[in-house]
C-alpha cells in the first residue's frame, strides 16, 4: 500500500463517511430525544420529566464516532480506527462518564471496534500472502470441532477437582449444564424435526412442579420422581402437541407460546393445588441415592459424610447436583445422538427438509412429530425436576417466556441440530453474563442485543451443521 | 341486557387498540413473511413517548388540551416510526434472504433489548397520570346499574375507525399501497418491475409502528398506567388477534382484534379476570385448529 493510493483513499472516502455518520447520528439524536433525553421522575404523586442532556449527547457522540470508525475500516484505514478506539475505551475506563452505561458502552464499543479493525487488518495482510502459503483456517476449525466434544467432556468431569474450582464457578457451571441439557432437549424439537416451539418452559414447568408435588403429597423421593416427571412432561407433550402439530411453521410458534403462557397462568392462578404466586417451598433436596446431605441426619438415616468417613461440607452437595445435571445432560445427549440415526431421527431429519416429500414416502408426519415432541419435553421435564430439587424452592416466577426464549437462542445461535454449538451458546449466553454479575442492570440488555448481534453475524449459528446424516456418494471437503 | 351492554363497550374499544397493534404484525408478516416480535415493544415505546410529551406540555395541556392531545399523539407517531425503521434497518434487513428462524430469533433478541433498554433509562416503576379525558354519556341504568360510555372511549374508537378506514385507502389506492401488495406477491418480480423493495419494506415498519404509537397514545390515556412490560402481553395479543383473522390480511386483522377485545371483555365480566389471557389464547387454538388461516386468509396452497 503506497502512500498516494491511500490519500487517494482518504479524500474519496472522508465525505461520504461524515455524511453516513451524520445521518446515523441524527436517527440515534431522534431516538434518544425522548427516552434518555428526558427522565420521568416522581415527585410527590405525580410524575414530572426532567432532562438529561450530558448523557443525550454523549450518546450521540458515541453513535457518531461508531460509525465514522465502521466507514473508516470499509474506507481500508484500520490503524488510526484501532488506535482511535482503544483511546475511547480507556476514557471510558478512566473517567467517570455521567453513568455507568455510559462507560460500560465506551469500553465495550471501544474494544469492539478495535478488535473488529484488528481482524480487518489480518484479514488484508493475509490477502497478500499467495494462496498456497495460507493456513486453511476453515480446515483446521473442522478439525479442532472434532476433538472438542470429548475434550469438553473431560473437562467437566474434573472441573470441580481443579484449584479454582469456587462455589461459585460450581453454581454457574450447574446453571450452564442446565440450560445446556435443556437445549440438547429442545434440539430434537427444533434443530432435528424442525418444529419451532416457543413454549418449551411449560415442559420445564411441569416437570419441576411434578416433582415438587409428587415428593410433597406421597413423600417419594428424587430418584422415583425423576422419571415420573420425564412422564408427565412427554404426555403433557402429546396431549398439547397433538392438536396443534398440523399447524405449520409460525402458527405452531405461537400456538405453543399460548400454551406455554397458559400453563404458567394456571400454576398462578390455581392456588390450591400449586401455592400460586408463593410457589411450593421445601422441595425435598438430592440425596446420594438415599445418603442426604446433612450435618445432622434424623435418627435412623446414615448422611452422605458418615458413610464416606469424612467432614461434613456442604460444598459435597453443589458437587453432587454438578455431576448429577452432568449425567442427566450427557444422557440427553448420547440418546440424541443414538435415535438420529434411528429410522424415528431420520425421519425426523427428512420431515424438516420437506414434509411433502416425508407424505410420499409413507411416513406419518402427525405421529412422527409427536414423539420428537413428547421426547423433547420428557428431557424438559428432567431438567424440570433437577432444576425443583437444586433450589428447593419454585413458583412461576421461573418459567416465564424469557426462559423459553433463552433456551430457543441457545438452540438456534448455537447452530441448529449442532450438539457442541448448543454447549458453545450456552457458554457465551448463559455463562458470560454470570461473570459479569457486577452489571446486573445491564445484563439483559446486552443479552437482547447480543443475540441479534450473532444472528445478524451468523445468520445459520455459531455452528450450523445441517448436513444430512447419509450421502450417497463420498463426503466432499466443503470448499 | 345493561350489564352485557357495557361489557360490549369495553370489548369494542379493547379490541381497537388490540386491532390497531396487530395490523403492524399483520403488514410485516404479509411483505416479509416473518414475526415482528418486537412489535409489541415498539408499542409500549409509542406509550412512553405519548406520556413524556404529554408531561413536558403539562398536566392540562398548557390550556388547549385537544391541541395538545394531538401534539402528543403525532410526536409519538413520528418518533415511534424512527424506532420502527431502526429496528428493520439494523435487526431485519441484514438477515433478509436467511432463514425465518434467524429473523424471529434477531426480533426476540431487539424486544429483550428494547424492554431492558426502558427499563433503564425510565425506571422499572410503574408510571401515572392524572386522567385527562374525564366523563361520559350515560346510556340506560336500571337497578342501580349504569351503562357508561366515557368520552376516552368514543375518541379511541373514532381515532381507530378513521386511521383505518384512511390506511385502507392507501393500501388500496395509492402508488405505495400497490407497491406493498406487490412486494407481499413476489418480492424477486416487484423488484424487476422497477419498485424499490427495501424502501417499500422500511415504509411497512414505519406504517406499523406509527399504527402501535397510536395504539399506545390511547393506551396512556385509558388506563393511565404504564411500564416497560406492558408491550408483551399486548404484542401477544395482537399478534394472536393477527393469527386469528388470517395473518396477511388487514380487514382480518381489523376483525381479529375486535374479536379478542370482546372476548376478554365477556370473560372478564362474566367469569374470572385471572384467566382472561387463557381464554384469548384457547380462542386462538380452537381456530386455528379447525381453520388453520384464520378467519379471513387465504387458504396457503404449497407446490411441490
Amino acid at each position: 500500500m503506497t502512500a498516494g493510493t491511500l490519500a487517494e483513499r482518504g479524500a474519496a472516502f472522508l465525505p461520504t463517511a461524515l455524511k453516513e455518520a451524520g445521518i446515523a447520528a441524527g436517527i440515534a439524536l431522534l431516538l434518544a430525544l425522548p427516552l434518555v433525553g428526558a427522565r420521568t421522575v416522581s415527585e410527590g404523586s405525580a410524575f414530572v420529566v426532567t432532562p438529561r442532556i450530558v448523557e443525550l449527547a454523549l450518546g450521540v457522540a458515541f453513535v457518531f464516532a461508531g460509525r465514522l470508525a465502521i466507514a473508516s475500516l470499509r474506507g481500508g484505514h484500520h490503524l488510526p480506527v484501532i488506535v482511535g478506539a482503544l483511546a475511547v475505551a480507556a476514557l471510558g475506563w478512566r473517567f467517570a462518564l455521567p453513568s455507568a452505561f455510559l462507560g460500560v458502552v465506551a469500553i465495550a464499543g471501544g474494544l469492539a471496534v478495535a478488535c473488529i479493525g484488528a481482524i480487518g487488518l489480518l484479514r488484508a495482510r493475509r490477502d497478500e500472502i499467495p494462496a498456497v502459503a495460507r493456513i486453511d483456517t476453515a480446515g483446521l476449525l473442522r478439525q479442532a470441532l472434532g476433538w472438542l466434544g470429548p475434550a469438553l467432556i473431560a473437562l467437566a468431569i474434573v472441573l470441580p477437582f481443579l484449584p479454582f474450582a469456587d462455589r461459585r464457578l460450581m453454581d454457574i457451571a450447574i446453571l450452564v449444564l442446565t440450560y445446556v441439557m435443556l437445549g440438547w432437549g429442545l434440539n430434537i424439537v427444533v434443530g432435528l424435526a424442525g418444529l419451532l416451539d416457543l413454549g418449551y418452559v411449560a415442559f420445564y414447568a411441569v416437570g419441576a412442579y411434578s416433582y415438587a408435588l409428587i415428593a410433597r403429597e406421597f413423600g417419594l423421593d428424587f430418584w422415583s420422581c425423576l422419571p415420573l416427571a420425564g412422564v408427565f412432561a412427554a404426555f403433557f407433550g402429546i396431549i398439547l402437541g397433538f392438536p396443534v402439530l398440523r399447524l405449520r411453521g409460525d402458527y405452531l410458534a405461537i400456538v405453543t407460546l399460548g400454551f406455554g403462557e397458559m400453563i404458567r397462568i394456571i400454576l398462578l392462578n390455581w392456588y390450591n393445588f400449586t401455592g400460586g404466586p408463593d410457589g411450593i417451598s421445601g422441595v425435598p433436596r438430592p440425596t446420594f441415592f438415599g445418603l442426604p446431605f446433612k450435618r445432622a441426619p434424623p435418627e435412623g438415616v446414615e448422611s452422605f459424610h458418615q458413610f464416606l468417613g469424612i467432614d461434613y461440607a456442604s460444598i459435597h452437595r453443589t458437587y453432587f447436583l454438578y455431576f448429577l445435571v452432568l449425567a442427566l445432560a450427557l444422557i440427553t445427549n448420547a440418546f440424541t445422538l443414538r435415535i438420529r440415526r434411528l429410522p424415528i431421527g431420520r425421519a425426523w431429519e427428512a420431515l424438516r427438509e420437506d414434509e411433502i416429500a416425508c407424505r410420499s414416502l409413507g411416513i406419518n408426519p402427525t405421529n412422527t412429530k409427536l414423539t420428537a415432541f413428547a421426547i423433547g419435553a420428557m428431557f424438559g421435564g428432567f431438567a424440570g425436576s433437577f432444576f425443583a430439587t437444586r433450589q428447593g424452592f419454585i413458583s412461576p416466577e421461573s418459567f416465564t417466556f424469557i426462559e423459553s426464549a433463552i433456551i430457543l437462542a441457545i438452540v438456534v445461535l448455537g447452530g441448529m441440530g449442532s450438539q457442541i454449538g448448543v454447549v458453545l451458546a450456552a457458554l457465551v449466553l448463559i455463562g458470560l453474563p454470570e461473570f459479569f454479575r457486577e452489571l446486573h442492570e445491564y445484563r439483559m440488555l446486552a443479552f437482547g442485543a447480543c443475540m441479534v448481534l450473532i444472528t445478524v453475524w451468523r445468520p445459520r449459528g455459531l455452528l450450523a451443521s445441517r448436513d444430512p446424516m447419509i450421502r450417497l456418494s463420498r463426503r466432499r471437503a466443503r470448499p | 341486557m345493561e350489564y352485557f351492554l357495557q361489557q360490549l363497550i369495553n370489548g369494542v374499544t379493547l379490541g381497537a387498540v388490540y386491532g390497531l397493534i396487530a395490523i403492524g404484525y399483520t403488514l410485516v408478516y404479509g411483505i416479509i413473511g416473518m414475526i415482528n416480535f418486537a412489535h409489541g415493544e415498539v408499542y409500549m415505546i409509542g406509550a412512553f413517548i405519548a406520556m413524556i410529551a404529554f408531561l413536558i406540555l403539562g398536566p392540562d395541556g398548557g390550556g388547549y388540551l385537544v391541541l395538545a392531545l394531538l401534539t402528543v399523539l403525532i410526536v409519538s407517531m413520528m418518533l415511534t416510526a424512527v424506532y420502527g425503521w431502526t429496528l428493520e434497518r439494523l435487526a431485519y434487513r441484514p438477515l433478509r434472504g436467511s432463514t425465518r428462524l434467524a429473523a424471529l430469533i434477531s426480533a426476540i433478541g431487539m424486544s429483550i433489548a428494547l424492554q431492558n433498554y426502558v427499563q433503564l433509562t425510565q425506571g422499572a416503576r410503574t408510571k401515572a397520570i392524572q386522567p385527562v379525558i374525564q366523563g361520559g354519556i350515560e346510556l340506560a341504568e336500571r337497578d342501580g346499574f349504569a351503562v357508561s360510555l366515557s368520552y376516552i372511549q368514543i375518541v379511541i374508537v373514532v381515532v381507530t375507525v378513521a386511521l383505518m378506514a384512511s390506511f385502507s385507502l392507501v393500501i388500496a389506492r395509492t402508488a405505495l399501497g400497490r407497491a406493498q401488495r406487490a412486494c407481499e406477491q413476489d418480492r424477486e418480480m416487484a423488484a424487476l418491475v422497477g419498485i424499490n423493495v427495501d424502501r417499500t419494506i422500511s415504509v411497512t415498519f414505519v406504517i406499523g409502528a406509527s399504527l402501535a404509537a397510536v395504539a399506545g397514545t390511547m393506551a396512556v390515556f385509558y388506563y393511565g398506567v404504564i411500564d416497560f412490560f406492558i408491550g408483551f402481553l399486548a404484542g401477544i395479543k395482537a399478534f394472536t388477534a393477527a393469527v386469528l383473522g388470517g395473518i396477511g390480511s388487514i380487514p382480518g386483522a381489523m376483525l381479529g382484534g375486535l374479536l379478542i377485545g370482546l372476548i376478554e371483555a365477556f370473560w372478564s365480566g362474566y367469569f374470572t379476570t385471572e384467566y382472561k389471557d387463557v381464554a384469548a389464547f384457547s380462542i386462538l387454538v380452537l381456530v386455528l385448529i379447525f381453520r388453520p388461516t384464520g378467519l379471513l386468509g387465504r387458504p396457503e396452497i404449497e407446490k411441490v
